[in-house]
């Protein structure tokens, strides 16, 4: 066990699976010598070699679509898009390409490949270093998206996701990539796609969230609690497949709903979670869901605190849940 | 396609390089000035983040007179599609120091309403289009404005800079194929400061030259000493004319370095060759031309340190000035989403006042 942050985690788990598995690579920009604008290749150009660690040219959708080719060809492509903002120009390669391989060959192809970006505000990094675009990747059948919020879960989800045999977009929470710390076990471990975490148990409101907002949603749990509102907090980890069982368990339980995104809210993350409990357990509601989200504005620099949601916006709308009679 | 690569500054004999140029000695005065205050401005810019003052700065360190040169070929109505590492340009254009230091702050007096980071610039009034960090994008929307000024006859030229590292972009290719296909009134600027960030021209083609590239669209590419003002503008002055006389665009390659690190958030010792930038500190543009301008007759210390002075002066006082201007009012956030705020929006700038209204502003603000 050693205690890291993100940002450790994910250069270690990409070293414990190049380790273990020769046919793995890594590609991006500025991945190689430097080790990553945000580091989270650090060392590994160093013990792996350009063979295995290559800076690729400037264009994402040569990043993604080699990525691709390389992943038919029998190597597990683990790439990295820079900042989730900057994978556009590789969408088509993402949605068009990796995620309906296996559908449009009946069977015949498959894409056992990683896409890592660090996505979400909070570094004054304006419009083009802070979307969560998550919806847009959550949206395209056959792509699995995943999205981990801590380092011990980061090791295993990366680890089922580089040893999946369909295309993965990985959302790294990179907010929080230096401050959220726990222990890491050194061995082998997955955690497994399409299950969600309920970090911490309550009876009166769920606030149901993932990736960078669950720290958001644990502080404005603790407010409530000094409020005698006892809150639970679940963490979806994979946005697709989503763990439909586990968002209507905690409804069911709390009847009270917080769907919390950092995102814009027109057709969020946090809608998706809405409309699946409000059409499975309507019957169990005691006040409507609300969704806590980031506003429908592109993302600002200057306003960005304003813009994203906090601790007191998610408190603001666990009293509401909660006072609804 | 120039074979070698096109330099004025330091050939010998002849009439002089800047007559040949048809620029006077107040051209050259307005030149130099404008690179010595970009790299006063830099130096200052630099300092501020470092302790912390402004967010994120990317200077242009040793690229003044490529994007200085090249835009000085232009009229004042044609239009720029401006890479992010070109600051010369709209001072150039009469943009001012205090101008460019509320956007850098974000502040209520940045034109652009602190929308975003630091040195995306945008200055409708003088041509110069919006800036913005995806890479490239800037090339293909380029050559559709030049694709509109040749529909409407209009006579005007656009200018797009960007790095040797978009070239590797969709974006590039794009844009070169369609101004290709119509003979567009376009110069291409690529700035090949040999890097994009950590990783070297020669991971970002296989060709001989950037320049070459063009060769492929069926027009012509120039390959120019990027450190030598005068061989840009000649460059780009040409390119100017030929575009605006109906025969086509230009790409054109300036071989230049960048003296610094790619922006505040990197570490260049990371990745470069030791002695690479001693080779190039050698080459710096600035002093090139400066040596140049006393030949000529043009510089002597007097103006150096008088020139220096006022522009130190001048930013610190755009600082001070920066640093006691409010943000940008809460308000100013649901601004611009569409020309008519909807129903929708509204009802979420309403919610974020109560939030104010109870909670007070959040952390961090
Ligand atoms: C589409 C896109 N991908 C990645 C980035 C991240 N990024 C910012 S600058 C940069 C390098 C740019 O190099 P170059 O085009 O040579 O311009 P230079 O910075 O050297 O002037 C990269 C990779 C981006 N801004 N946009
Ligand atoms: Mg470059």
């Amino acid at each position: 066990m050693t205690e890291m942050n993100l940002i450790q985690a994910v250069v270690h788990t990409l070293d414990h699976e190049m380790e273990r598995d020769e046919n793995m690579i890594v590609l991006g920009e500025d991945v190689g010598k430097n080790g990553g604008v945000l580091r989270s290749t650090a060392g590994l150009y160093d013990k792996y070699g350009g063979d295995r660690v290559l800076d690729t040219p400037l264009n994402e959708s040569t990043i993604i679509g080699s990525a691709i080719g390389m992943a038919l060809y029998g190597m597990t492509a683990c790439a990295e898009i820079q900042f989730q903002d900057f994978l556009y120009p590789g969408f088509d390669q993402l949605v068009n390409e990796a995620a309906k391989f296996r559908y449009r060959s009946g069977g015949e192809y498959n894409v056992p490949m990683v896409v890592r970006t660090p996505y979400g505000g909070g570094i004054r990094g304006g419009h083009y270093h802070s979307q969560s675009g998550e919806t847009h990747f959550a949206h395209t059948s056959g792509l699995k998206v995943v999205v981990p919020s801590n380092p011990y879960d980061l090791k295993g989800l990366l680890l089922s996701s580089l040893r999946d045999p369909d295309p993965v977009i990985f959302m790294e929470p990179k907010r929080i990539y230096r401050a959220v710390k726990n222990d890491v076990p050194e061995e082998d471990y997955t955690v497994p796609l399409g299950k969600a975490n309920l970090v911490r148990e309550g009876e009166d409101v769920s606030i149901i969230t993932f990736g960078s907002m669950v720290p958001v949603a644990l502080s404005a749990a603790k407010a409530a609690e000094e409020d005698d509102i006892s809150v639970e907090v679940l963490d979806l980890r994979t946005l697709n497949p989503m763990d439909e069982e586990a968002v209507l368990k905690t409804a069911r339980k709390t009847g009270r709903v917080v769907s919390f995104c950092e995102a814009p809210r027109h057709v969020s993350f946090a809608s998706e979670v809405s409309a699946t409990i409000a059409e499975k357990a309507i019957d169990s509601m005691e006040a409507p869901i609300v969704r806590v989200t980031g506003y429908d504005t592109p993302f600002p620099y200057t306003l960005e605190s304003l813009y994203l949601p906090d601790a007191n916006r998610v408190y603001d709308a666990i009293e509401k849940v909660y006072n609804y009679r | 396609m120039t074979k070698g690569m096109l330099t004025v500054l330091g050939k010998k004999g002849g009439k002089k390089p800047h007559e040949e140029l048809g620029l006077s000695v107040e051209d050259l005065k307005r030149l130099y000035e404008t690179m010595v205050r970009v790299r006063v401005f830099d130096e200052k810019m630099i300092k501020l983040q470092r302790s912390g003052r402004i967010g994120f700065y990317v200077p242009a360190l040793g690229q003044e007179a490529c994007h200085i040169g090249a835009a000085f070929a232009l009229d004042d109505s044609d239009w720029i599609f401006p890479h992010y590492r070109d600051p010369g340009i709209p001072l150039l254009r009469g943009i001012t120091i205090q101008e460019m230091v509320h956007q850098l702050y974000g502040n209520a007096a940045d034109n652009t309403k602190g929308r975003q980071m630091p040195n995306h610039f945008s200055y409708k009034d003088i041509n110069f289009v919006s800036i913005s960090s995806p890479l490239a994008t800037q090339i293909i929307q380029a050559a559709g404005a030049a694709y509109a000024a040749k529909i409407k006859k209009d006579g005007k030229v656009v200018l797009t800079s960007f790095g040797d590292g978009s070239t590797s972009e969709g974006d590039f290719h794009a844009g070169m194929n369609l101004a290709g296909v119509h003979a567009l009134p376009i110069v291409f600027l690529c700035e090949n400061n040999q890097w994009a960030i950590s990783v070297p021209v020669s991971l970002q083609t296989g060709s001989e030259s950037f320049a070459i590239k063009a060769q492929a669209y069926g027009f012509d590419g120039v390959k120019v000493d990027g450190n030598d003002i005068l061989a840009v503008y000649k460059a780009a002055k040409e390119s100017v004319e030929k575009a605006r006389s109906g025969r086509g665009p230009t790409l054109i390659e300036a071989v230049t370095y960048r003296m610094g690190p790619h922006s505040t958030s990197d570490d260049p010792t990371r990745y470069t060759p030791e002695g690479e930038l001693e080779a190039w500190k050698k080459k710096d543009p600035i002093e090139r031309f400066k040596e140049y301008l006393r030949q000529v007759k043009v510089w002597d210390e007097e103006w150096e340190n008088e020139l220096r002075t006022t522009i130190a002066k001048e930013v610190d006082d755009a600082v001070k000035k920066a640093e006691a201007t409010d943000p940008p009012a809460p308000d100013t956030l649901f601004e611009d989403v569409f020309a008519e705020l909807p129903a929708q929006l509204l009802a979420q700038k309403d919610e974020m006042k109560r939030l104010i209204d109870e909670y007070g502003m959040p952390e961090g603000h």
